[in-house]
């Protein structure tokens, strides 16, 4: 399945966000995360399936003004 | 005299929580994390600005980061920074709550990639449904009245007027149209973000009665930002002290300042 992760195209076999954060190498990092530009809680990501196209922003803690 | 910072009868209140300092500092563009973390010891602030960016799985940066804020034991105030709809910041500001695990939430909503110019319409929208989610906003906005009407209105307890552009240095701009906004709402936190340049527009924001001020880069790209961060708190320590001292009115002509009674040669 071909998505935009963080802005880029990705090809990916995850069916849910959940598996998308393991297949990425996230780990136990400290994220975020949004599906289509929608917040997705933590304890939803395994319910969060995706879809052909979709746009996932993974965010993490950074320094900020 | 008492250390103005820690004046038990004057209190900086803001969503419930009292706070010993009236700088918020920003934590990006400092040199090194080490730097970062002095300057943050240096200027006294209880309250850090922090974001959320995007990050390459494997990397953690992200996580150092937090784990050098946390260390500090600071309150961090997470910004929207960048966000240009109310829908981009509601999502970005809930994703902050999540992560970082307070209500509170800078809302920036960017209308203008030259100036950083908040986009009102939209900050308006994102403050209304950040509200009533329970957020506790800090809306980063202009001096107009009618604005911080509607912010007031959309559930907004504080307002943070620019001084000018963000990390333009330039101090603030509309001293007039500041100095109405204070007048306007006597009772609301109000704190200039953005635009201070120096520690004297600091200490001039202060004595016009805001409550505080937000500013990163004035510190962070300093030659000595630690300096340089100590140099703010004597600044708005200054300022605030002069604010309840009550400043004298200025006058057009000049008043001779020793008694003109008892002069020689008369």
């Amino acid at each position: 399945m071909n998505i935009r992760v963080n802005g880029e195209p990705c090809r990916v076999t995850s069916r849910d966000l959940a598996s998308l954060l393991d297949e990425l190498g996230y780990g136990d990092a400290t994220v975020a995360t949004a599906l289509n530009q929608t917040f997705v809680r933590k304890k939803d990501r395994a319910e969060a399936k995706l879809a052909e196209a979709d746009e996932v922003e993974i965010l993490t803690p950074r320094q900020g003004g | 005299m008492q250390d103005s910072a820690a004046r038990a009868d004057d209190p900086f209140r803001i969503y419930g929580v009292t706070l010993g300092s009236r700088l918020l500092m920003g934590t990006s563009m400092f040199d090194s994390p080490a730097i970062l973390a002095d300057s943050a010891r240096a200027s006294g602030a209880e309250v850090v600005t922090v974001s959320l960016r995007r990050e390459a799985g494997g990397s953690r940066a992200g996580q150092a980061f937090w784990d050098l804020i946390q260390a500090l034991g600071l309150r961090v105030l997470p910004n929207t920074a960048g966000c240009k709809t109310a829908k981009e910041a509601v999502a970005t500001a809930q994703m902050a709550r999540e992560i970082f695990g307070t209500p509170w939430i800078k809302l920036e909503v960017i209308g203008d990639d030259d100036t950083l110019q908040p986009d009102v319409f939209g900050l308006v929208e994102a403050a209304r449904i950040l509200s009533k989610d329970g957020f506790h906003v800090f809306p980063y906005t202009t001096e107009d009245l009618i604005v911080a009407e509607k912010l007031m209105g959309a559930g907004c307890e504080a307002l943070m007027p620019w001084g000018a552009p963000i990390g333009s240095g330039r101090g603030l701009n509309n001293v007039f149209g500041l100095k109405a906004l204070r007048a306007h709402f006597p009772d609301t936190p109000l704190i200039v973000d953005a635009g201070i340049g120096a520690p004297s527009h600091a200490t001039q924001a202060l004595e016009l009665g805001y409550d505080a001020v937000l500013l990163n880069t004035a510190i962070a790209r300093a030659g000595d930002a630690v300096a340089m961060a100590h140099a703010f708190r004597l600044a708005v320590e200054a300022g605030r002290e002069a604010c309840l001292a009550m400043l004298m009115e200025p006058r057009d002509m000049a008043a001779p300042s020793t008694p003109v009674f008892g002069k020689a040669f008369t």
